[in-house]
């Protein structure tokens, strides 16, 4: 078995918002990324997929394809976005690091045919990630 | 749903290697560079990855800010520009960053409730680091 990580870049806007807290409870557990007109971060994806390595080609995976699906299933969606009003997974959910990661890996992982999709990484920051591994 | 979500950190400390069960031609050959007697600093870089199912009122594994106050309180203010020879954690043991690594881990898994503690990874320069997940756990 052998892994295979694929990097991308993506911007975007978010806020963290839940409509059942009061706009005080809001504020004390969201702090300033409560701030409704939404803030913005640089993320940098890993996709990580997994696989034999198939003899003819040398290839888990070929990395076009994977390109070509995280682009159209991912960055098209998200990148230069806020993620609260543009994006389907956001209208009734927080758009947190953890739920971004969860939401890529369901984008993801139905896509993908010749290798496993292993770990979604998201980082938000360089100083702070989140590693989604399925639905376990 | 369970994710990991993991933190990075950066502190400053000295240390010297010297066993005092080796003699001084062996603690030289052992530690090198590391056993001259007035020490050495790293700028060491921690990861804490801590895991747990993502609440759905908030979104997060744990509040963030919870997880930096504990560790600026317990490790950044108590290990951030000091000797590290000098700390309790290491009466009698050599500070490597693996020892480091080990004390850091302790630390955060006895006083930190919030989510479960996976691992802690140490870079001690940009070329070696360190990872521990308890004793006789595999690193994911």
């Amino acid at each position: 078995m052998v892994y295979l990580t694929r990097k991308a870049e993506f911007s975007a806007s978010h806020y963290y918002h839940n409509p059942e807290f009061t706009p005080e409870e809001n504020q004390r557990v969201f702090g300033k990324c409560n701030n409704a007109n939404g803030h913005g971060h640089n993320y940098t994806l890993e996709v990580t997929v997994k696989g034999e390595v198939n003899p003819r080609s040398g290839f888990v995976v070929d990395l076009k394809q994977l390109k070509e699906i995280l682009h159209s299933e991912v960055l098209e969606a998200l990148d230069h976005r806020f993620l609260n009003k543009e994006v389907p997974e956001f209208a009734a959910q927080i758009p947190t690091t953890e739920n971004l990661a969860i939401a890529i890996w369901r984008r993801l992982a139905p896509k993908l045919k010749a290798a496993q999709l292993h770990r979604v990484r998201v980082y938000e920051t360089p100083d702070l990630f989140v590693d989604f591994y399925g639905e376990a | 749903m369970k994710a990991h979500l993991t933190r990075r950190y950066m502190f400053s400390a000295s240390h010297r290697l010297h066993s005092d069960a080796l003699s001084a031609e062996e603690n030289r050959a052992t530690y090198g560079k590391c056993n001259n007697p007035y020490g050495h600093g790293h700028n060491y870089a921690l990861e804490v990855t801590v895991s747990g199912q993502v609440q759905p009122s908030t979104g997060m594994v744990c509040d963030l800010a919870d997880l930096d106050d504990f560790v600026k309180r317990e490790i950044l203010d108590r290990f951030h520009l000091e000797n590290l020879n000098t700390l309790p954690e290491f009466g009698g043991s050599v500070p490597t960053t693996e020892t480091l690594c080990i004390a850091l881990y302790d630390i955060l898994q006895r006083g930190f409730t919030p989510a479960h503690l996976e691992k802690v990874r140490l870079e001690e320069t940009m070329m070696n680091s360190f990872e521990y997940a308890g004793q006789g756990e595999p690193i994911h």
